[in-house]
């Protein structure tokens, strides 16, 4: 131990003794990060109202109390749907982006390109309004075919991006070769590039379902009646008071996230 | 010759064609993006400059030059977003440092202690904040348990709490582009200024930090630009005493229905925001900043 402290830790010879404040903030902040997250899981099971921790009485109340509530069962159903038909949607138009701006370099790419990430940089109560606005004109406010659309508008720069880095990365020669043997482009990108960039993809593609999934300003406006998201009614329960369900539901998405993750994980690790 | 000059052009011809048609891959991509974004919110703007009496004017923006209330919103809300930014900066290099000095493996692991929080719903994360720092919250009752204060602190409903879970939720955004930029520096160049004969302190300025710097800005610029137009967090942690000019935009229409006043609101924060990106666009390329957030 001692002989550790003062090794040399960098090239310049600071020794680990020297940098320990280092390591120890480093740590409280690594903590910090996970904990608050991690902690509403024991606490979901308390019994109490106040969401001890540790509980000093354990139960599934807060979980029963979700189970059997009409109101965020439909939420459930309604962002589960929502994340999926996303992430059917958000994908394939946003390879296709991707795809097209890396192969066809014209000039407008780079226009292209800035206009394919303004979702990310406008300000969400913009898009919220905005998109309210137009639903009531195209008469889909608070359906699912609205919510897809405008979730998807947020998932695809994530998707754009992903996959154009992998691209970028990626060989088109190989895709020229499959042609030159007499394979249409089509057939060329299905066999030959996606495999190669499908790894890109598939994160891409998770991406876009947590996109939607965790939405919350733009559902407060767009979503409602009979499609409210899980993230709308949470939002408007916190509003009003600490609400114990709360926590149960905040377990289920962690674990939606993890879950995930681990997804993103497996695919993108068996390279 | 003459065939070959004809054959020349046509191919050229067939080329820019080609582009084209995958351009054209794009334009679902694009439509989406310009119905549902790019117009509404170019409707917003027209709306912006219609009056209470449905003629051109610029009353909503006079409203916010006039009145106090809208210089505080604006005031709390470039005040949360440095303070955040500036909070980010000061918690986030440490800990990207010390990630970037480990090795694989081990900072592969530290790294998800980032990537955890990245991935998990905000609101979630706001409502855990809630839990904790509230009166009868965990971090209360173990500061009462341990002696470090003996009533009950309010942290939550107000600026501190604000604070705290917007670090908390920015931080991700700050480390990951400044931890790619440590990882790409080379250890040789430590050594070769330590073989120089600077001290481990000069060595970092001059050498280890400016190199750091396109990564630190990128990620500060990300933080600063989601912090201008933050909602959640300062709507549940704020408590109401802290609003910020989303927040007004939304109780603009929610409350008073009032899509001029929201609408000119909404021009303003967008007008800065691109303001912004695109003074920092002549220091740094674009895809530097996405980068980083989009891992």
């Amino acid at each position: 131990m001692l002989r550790w402290l003062t090794a040399p830790a960098t090239e310049t010879q600071v020794t680990h003794g020297q940098r320990l404040w280092l390591y120890v903030f480093a740590v409280i902040v690594m903590v910090l990060l996970v904990v608050p997250t991690l902690i509403v899981v024991p606490m979901s099971f308390s019994d109490s109202q106040y969401l001890e921790f540790p509980p000093e009485v354990w139960s599934t109340r807060w979980y029963q109390h979700y189970f059997g509530s009409a109101e965020w069962m439909l939420a459930t159903r309604t962002s589960f749907k929502v994340a999926f038909l996303t992430m059917i949607v958000a994908t394939p138009v946003g390879v296709l982006a991707a795809y097209g701006l890396h192969a066809s370099r014209i000039r407008f790419v780079r226009a292209a390109f800035v206009l394919m990430i303004t979702p990310m940089m406008v300000p969400l109560v913009l898009v919220a309004i905005g998109a309210f606005y137009a639903y009531v004109q195209l008469k889909i406010l608070y359906t699912i075919t609205g919510l897809v659309l405008a979730h998807t508008v947020l998932a695809l720069p994530l998707v754009v991006i992903v996959t154009g880095a992998a691209l970028k990365g990626y060989d088109m020669a190989q895709e020229e070769a499959a042609r030159s043997l007499g394979a249409p482009r089509w057939k060329a990108f299905l066999t030959v590039t996606l495999p190669q960039i499908r790894f890109a993809v598939i994160t891409g593609a998770l991406l876009a379902f947590l996109t939607s999934f965790d939405e919350v300003v733009v559902a407060m406006f767009i979503s409602g009646g009979d499609n409210p998201t899980l993230t709308r009614n949470m939002f408007n329960a916190l509003r009003d008071q600490i609400d114990p369900t709360i926590a149960s539901i905040s377990t289920i998405m962690v674990l939606v996230t993890t879950v995930m993750m681990l997804l993103a994980q497996l695919f993108g690790q068996k390279k | 010759m003459g065939a070959a000059r004809i054959n020349e052009a046509g191919l050229r011809r067939d080329e820019r064609l080609e582009r084209l048609k995958l351009f054209g891959l794009s334009s679902p991509a694009i439509l989406l993006i310009l119905v549902i974004l790019v117009i509404p919110v170019g409707w917003l703007f027209y709306v912006s400059f219609i009056g209470a009496d449905g003629r051109f004017s610029l009353e909503n923006y006079e409203r916010m030059l006039k009145r106090k209330s809208y210089a505080r919103i604006f005031r709390t809300t470039f005040e949360v977003s440095f303070l955040t930014t500036g909070l980010c900066i000061l918690i986030g290099y440490p800990l990207a440092y010390f990630i970037s000095q480990l090795p694989n493996r081990l900072a592969n692991l530290c790294l998800i202690t980032v990537l955890l929080p990245f991935w998990t719903s905000l609101l979630v994360r706001t409502y855990a904040w809630l839990v904790l720092l509230q009166k009868q919250g965990l971090v209360n009752d173990w500061a009462i348990a341990l002696g470090l204060w003996e009533e009950p602190l309010k942290m939550v409903h107000n600026m501190t709490g604000n604070l705290i879970g917007m670090v908390h939720i920015m931080l991700p955004f700050l480390i990951l582009p400044v931890y790619g930029a440590m990882r790409a520096i080379s250890r040789d160049y430590m050594k070769a200024a330590s073989n120089l004969g600077a001290g481990p302190v000069r060595a970092f300025w001059t050498v280890f930090f400016p190199l750091t710097l396109p990564g630190l800005f990128a990620g500060s610029l990300m933080v600063f630009i989601l912090c201008l137009g933050f909602f959640v967090t300062p709507a549940v942690l704020g408590g109401g005493k802290v609003i910020m000019v989303s927040m007004q935009i939304v109780s603009n229409i929610e409350l008073f229905v009032n899509w001029g006043a929201a609408s000119a609101l909404g021009v303003v924060l967008l007008v800065m925001t691109f303001a912004i990106l695109w003074l920092a666009s002549r220091f740094l390329r674009l895809e530097q900043m996405t980068g980083g957030g989009g891992h």
